[in-house]
């Protein structure tokens, strides 16, 4: 049977606004980016289109209920912490290939950080809004 | 871009966004007077967007034009969505969201002013 996962509820609304405020923040740039000097830098802007896409389906992921998106959320938040962690350790080691910036370079900075917290605390609240664990 | 009336727009939305936190730390719902304050930055958010075009067309040219408008455009976005978003279920976090959504404001407001003085990205 479905059960009714509540990411979306209480707290979770509060967590579904910053991720779509994220979300719009990463595709406006990787769409600008690649709109107008893709040649520049096409792995940096691609990996950029890459942290949108992310942003999106965690967004609405988490704003969806039911065992299915529940699931893509902690796909989603996942691959979001792993890609901030990569990229930005990455882009510390090999600065000249990431001179152009994407969301995640150097663990978000550029957001004051809250591109390397938020997939933390999105893991955490999911792991919250589980299910029962004998519904598991 | 007139940086008096950026400044004007990025304090008045971190003040209802301060509004908005004190509102859900207190257990209220999004109320009426919250929601005319958003409805105010929204207005102002359509004010800058005339000021923008209005700038455009008398010749100005921002550091990129495609990321200005993506500000532009953007910033109109964020209120009207955090809204109906908050509106949904009512509750203290949602008076939450549009704290969130007003804080977005002074952020995008801030990135307009640089890219309108030359900035690139």
């Amino acid at each position: 049977m479905e059960q009714q996962r509540r990411t979306a509820s209480g707290p979770g609304r509060v967590l579904v606004a910053v991720y779509a405020i994220f979300a719009l923040a990463a595709t406006s740039r990787a769409g600008v980016q690649i709109g107008t000097k893709f040649h520049e830098a096409p792995l940096a802007y691609l990996l950029s289109a890459f942290a949108a896409v992310v942003y999106i389906v965690a967004t609405v992921a988490l704003a969806r209920r039911g065992d299915g998106w529940w699931r893509v959320a902690l796909v989603a938040c996942s691959i979001e912490l792993l890609g901030v962690l990569t990229i930005g350790t990455l882009s510390l080691v090999d600065a000249a290939a990431f001179r152009h910036p994407t969301v995640w370079s150097v663990y978000g900075e550029g957001y004051l950080f809250i591109p390397l917290v938020l997939p933390v605390i999105g893991l955490y609240w999911l792991r919250k809004s589980a299910p029962a664990k004998i519904a598991a | 871009m007139i940086f008096g009336f950026a400044v004007t727009v990025a304090v008045a939305a971190t003040l209802v966004a301060l509004w908005s936190f004190v509102q859900s730390a207190r257990n209220r719902l999004p109320d009426n007077p919250l929601l005319v304050a958003l409805a105010v930055l929204e207005l102002l958010l359509v004010v800058q967007l005339v000021i923008g075009i209005v700038l455009l067309a008398g010749g100005d040219r921002p550091g990129s034009l495609a990321t200005y408008l993506a500000y532009l455009i953007g910033s109109l976005v964020v209120l009207p969505v955090g809204a109906a978003w908050a509106l949904a279920e009512r509750s203290r976090s949602s008076t939450a969201v549009l704290g969130i959504a007003c804080l977005a404001i002074p952020v995008m407001v801030l990135r307009l002013n640089e890219v309108w003085s030359g900035a690139t990205a």
